[in-house]
């Protein structure tokens, strides 16, 4: 369970979330859209432990595993070794439950993670965000610069880790699409603040939403 | 050509020393970026605290090993008033070393007074192909030579070395995953601190040491560590060797008393090489 209230962080004197309020369920896949700069990013590092609230609190049931944008993996290091470290926080360095999960990168396992494809590397920031037994997961940008094929594989692993295991998971998307298809609720941000959430269905039938995606600002 | 080999392997001993001091530095700077100008005051530290140790009737082995726990507490030390504030920059940091090292002149020479120091190591002399070398010098390799075994088993194989390697490589993604960079940053300057007192240990039965000796340790170790671009440690102990090799050559062939300006020639002429090339490559990434 994930439960943002009124929270504030800011940079100095730019503040990136603006009394943000939100909830996911314990066991549910909830999306956050937004376009660039929206603070979308601020919120996974804040609902990670990397940033501290200025004001506002922020509650989750368990542990929180981030994938971030961009991968963020240890380009030096080995498959192997990215995902050992993975589990410095719950101790777990047997990476066998995540080959079990995604047999591609027992094959990979030896190989430096700088040298993989993005698919790859995506599959290995997940791999490593599931090694440390995650109660909560949140995703920034999933898609981000992969293949449909690519992306179309990795949501069906998050799919069936929701579906099955009950993690709760937070999808923080530009691709409203996917977001769509994955998620059942959504919430939209922009500059900081929530200005729509709600049902995907009904969401996907606001034009607003649209515009948003396409640099617009909802009105 | 006797005396070639003479100078060459005693050359590849400083180079050894060099390499310890400039491999800290690297140790340091990889995790935490900062440059630690106070490298060279732990292996003073270190060299001082095994001339009290032995001079008070203590062992050889312990009065080193007790000297080079010393040395890595000074670098702990140090790392707490470089980097124990969150949020200090590595500039900021910069500075803060630069203060230890002046403020330790000061502890020094209320320990140990302002007069150089020394202390007994191995004595004699052996053959090797021909060319004269100290068994002191053989010691320095040998023992160099060990300590760069050991840290690459630790940096490849040990889950705490990875984690250094981690906070060298990104991190925010070792953030990511829980791993507390401050903290290891702080091992990092403690390493440090290691690397620099085993340098201190080597160096003193072969010249002794005053509070000031850091500034020609630090001129060394900072040039090796250059060349390695401060974050390459297998390249940092290959420019320590010729470093080595250079200033030895420099003082049998020509004046003893130019080793120095040796290692400032060499330090910027790498600098200037480097900085050219990191020109090259910024014009060639826009």
């Amino acid at each position: 369970m994930i439960d943002v209230k009124d929270l504030v962080v800011s940079y100095g004197t730019a503040t990136a979330l603006d009394h943000l309020t939100l909830t996911v369920g314990r066991g549910e896949m909830v999306a956050l859209l937004g376009p660039n700069g929206a603070g979308k990013s601020t919120l996974a590092n804040t609902l990670a432990g990397l940033l501290k609230p200025t004001s506002g609190t922020v509650r989750s049931d368990g542990r929180v595993a981030l994938i971030p944008e961009g991968r963020q993996l240890f380009p030096d290091l080995s498959v192997a070794d990215n995902l050992a470290l993975g589990g410095w926080r719950s101790g777990q360095r047997d990476p066998s439950l995540v080959y079990d999960l995604l047999p591609r990168l027992a094959e990979l396992a030896g190989r430096r993670a700088g040298v993989l494809s993005g698919g790859e590397q995506q599959m290995v920031a997940f791999g490593r965000a599931m090694m440390s037994r995650p109660d909560v997961l949140v995703v920034d940008e999933l898609s981000l610069g992969l293949a449909p094929t690519v992306t179309a594989d990795l949501a069906a692993h998050l799919t069936a880790l929701n579906s099955e295991q009950g993690l709760t998971v937070l999808l923080i998307e530009q691709n409203a699409r996917l977001a769509f298809e994955l998620c059942r609720r959504a919430y939209v941000l922009e500059s900081g603040r929530l200005v729509t959430e709600g049902e995907c269905a009904v969401l996907a039938d606001d034009p607003r939403v649209a515009s948003a995606y396409l640099g617009g600002a909802i009105t | 050509m006797s005396a070639f080999l003479t100078y060459l392997l005693n050359g590849l001993a400083v180079g050894c020393a060099i390499a310890l001091i400039a491999s800290g530095l690297v140790a340091i700077h990889r995790v935490t970026g900062v440059v630690n100008f106070a490298q060279g005051t732990f292996a003073v530290v270190a060299g001082l605290c095994t001339s009290s140790l032995l001079g008070l009737g203590f062992p050889h082995g312990l009065s080193e090993l007790a000297a080079v726990l010393a040395a890595a507490v000074a670098g702990l030390l140090t790392g707490l008033a470089a980097i124990g504030k969150r949020g200090t920059t590595p500039l900021s940091a910069l500075i803060v070393t630069l203060g230890v090292g002046v403020l330790a002149y000061a502890v020094e020479i209320v320990l140990w007074g302002d007069q150089p120091r020394s202390a007994p190591g191995l004595a004699g002399s052996m053959i090797v192909a021909g060319a004269r070398i100290q068994t002191q010098h053989l010691l320095v390799i040998g023992v160099t030579t060990a300590t760069f075994v050991l840290l690459a088993l630790f940096f490849g194989r040990t889950y705490l070395g990875k984690a250094l390697t981690a906070c060298a490589s990104n991190p925010y993604a070792a953030r990511v995953v829980g791993i507390d960079v401050r903290k290891m940053g702080l091992l990092a300057f403690a390493l440090g601190g290691l690397l620099g007192g085993i340098a201190g240990v080597l160096v003193t039965p072969l010249r002794p040491i005053s509070f000031d000796t850091d500034v020609t340790l630090i001129v060394n170790g900072f040039a090796a560590a250059v060349f390695g671009a401060l974050t390459r440690p297998v390249v940092t102990l290959i420019g320590a060797l010729l470093l080595g090799v250079a200033e030895t050559m420099a003082a049998g062939y020509g004046y003893g008393s130019h080793q120095l300006e040796v290692a400032l020639g060499l330090m910027l002429v790498v600098m200037i090489v480097q900085a050219g090339r990191r020109s090259v490559i910024s014009l060639e990434s826009t």
